[in-house]
């Protein structure tokens, strides 16, 4: 087995919630890699830890104990200032609600990371456009969120977070709200942005559609890794899921 | 290899991640006409004291005006001038009242847009930009809130005192000394010009807080919160 490059690492990663004066360990040493340019699902039922590890892997919150890294980086070493940098420009968020500002159209809320990230309004309209119909949403860009589907927001969400062209995109149950066709849509579109732009997808999740396309697949259980599975090893499932495609 | 942290600016300087005044500008403006009804009730505080406020100070203007013609008509002096104790009583009442109004639909529309501001951090904004966005429209709200008060206030009271003095004369309360501040007779229209401001002012130390505490809330709390 070659050797990989890998753009996250967390060593020892904990991190425990104080509630109603209990402890309760959401992350317990996890010790994670991920290699640049996989498509990773990070699977277990809910309650297992696996949005706290998205939350600390994208910097939207602080570990107990342990460490990430982002490309060799030790996120708590960062700046506040060198962490909005990172949000800006390195991640790219999904979430499972969309999160989608409300009073903004589809191409302002595309178009919001690259404003940050201090693009002349000229390019960001233009890149953002063409995002938008990357998604297959070319013709919605004025539409509010209240105006499209749930599969149409999410599609602006991934929109969004491919804005400034990310190392990383991360995706926190992206097809939870979604239902099965519109799910695989969006997984597909995942898989696609993974394919042709090269960026790492770290999807959180607990949608079996997603072992389909992922190159790894992290079982995660009561905060801690259960397994992982090599793509090699799925290969059965695979070939199962592809049948049922329409 | 590269890094992803290459193009981190050195320490101190704070110059890739921007928010243009702008864009700022436009945010706040949508965000106030796309959520009318919310911007309504949260300036409507503010109209509501400055109104008040407003017709005070013109209702002490007026009597000013009307002892002046009563004294020159009948050569008594009336009774009706307001004393300076009750307009400043009443004054400040009104705006103690515009505060806790506007200080409580502040903190509700800053809070049930935390999962909003925790998406804009995810999104690389810096909590000066929450708070920078949040004054704006505080301000905004404030100034044009205070603005509608003190024209209705006075629009009110013009009306009344339109019967008992004429037009010219409800008019002249404008010169008319509204407020006695030590030495310093404050004429009508200063002190409407005065109170707009401090509607402005108060709209937005009662955002600051809020927008403040929101800004600094871990992204991963922010967007947790359901409303």
């Amino acid at each position: 087995m070659s050797v990989y490059e890998y753009i996250v690492r967390t060593k020892d990663l904990s991190r425990v919630y104080t509630m109603g004066g209990t402890e309760v360990k959401a992350l317990d040493d996890v010790a994670l890699d991920i290699r640049r340019g996989e498509y990773v699902s990070i699977m277990g039922p809910s309650g297992s830890g696996k949005s706290t590890l998205f939350n600390m892997i994208g910097g939207l919150d602080k570990p107990t104990r342990g460490t990430v890294f982002i490309d060799e980086v030790d996120m708590a070493q960062l700046t506040a200032s060198e962490l909005a940098f990172l949000r800006c420009r390195k991640i790219g968020y999904i979430f499972q609600t969309f999160n989608l500002i409300p009073v903004m159209t589809a191409l302002e809320n595309v178009t919001l990371p690259m404003v940050f990230a201090g693009l002349t309004t000229e390019d960001a309209l233009e890149k953002g456009a063409e995002l938008l119909s990357t998604v297959g949403l070319g013709d919605r860009r004025d539409h509010k969120p209240t105006e499209l589907s749930g599969g149409q927001q999410q599609r602006v969400a991934v929109a969004r977070a491919l804005a400034n062209d990310p190392a990383i995109i991360l995706a926190d149950e992206p097809t939870g709200n979604l239902d099965l066709r519109t799910g695989k849509e969006i997984i597909d579109l995942l898989r696609q942005m993974n394919e042709e732009k090269k960026v790492t997808v770290i999807s959180a999740t607990h949608d079996l559609k997603m072992i389909d396309v992922s190159d790894r697949v992290v079982w995660i259980r009561d905060g801690k890794i259960e397994r992982i599975e090599e793509r090699e090893d799925i290969q059965v499932q695979v070939g199962v899921m592809e049948g049922e495609e329409e | 290899m590269a890094s992803v942290l290459d193009e981190v600016p050195k320490r101190g300087v704070e110059k890739q991640i921007v928010l243009p005044w702008s864009r700022a500008l436009q945010m706040t403006r949508e965000n106030i006409f796309v959520r009318l009804g919310r911007s309504a009730i949260t300036a409507s505080g503010i109209f509501l004291g400055i109104s008040f406020l407003s017709a005070v100070l013109f209702g002490a203007a007026a009597t000013e005006v009307l002892a002046a013609k009563q004294l020159e008509e009948i050569g008594v002096e009336t009774s009706e001038v307001e004393t300076q104790a009750r307009v400043i009583w009443l004054a400040g009442m009104s705006l103690l009242v515009a505060t806790v109004g506007i200080v409580n639909s502040m903190l509700m529309s800053v809070t049930e847009r935390y999962k909003e501001i925790g998406t804009m951090k995810c999104l690389g904004a810096l909590d000066s930009f929450i708070v920078r966005l949040f004054l704006l429209e505080a301000g905004l709200l404030g100034i044009l809130g205070s603005a509608l008060g003190a024209v209705a206030g006075t629009g009110v009271m013009t009306l009344v005192y339109a019967g008992r003095l004429g037009w010219g004369g409800a008019l002249s309360s404008w010169g008319e000394r509204a407020l006695q501040l030590g030495g310093w007779a404050v004429p009508l229209w200063v002190a409407i010009l005065v109170s707009v401001a401090i509607g402005g002012i108060l709209s937005l130390a009662a955002a600051l807080y809020p927008a403040w505490r929101a800004a600094k809330m871990p992204p991963a709390a922010a967007l947790r919160s359901e409303f």
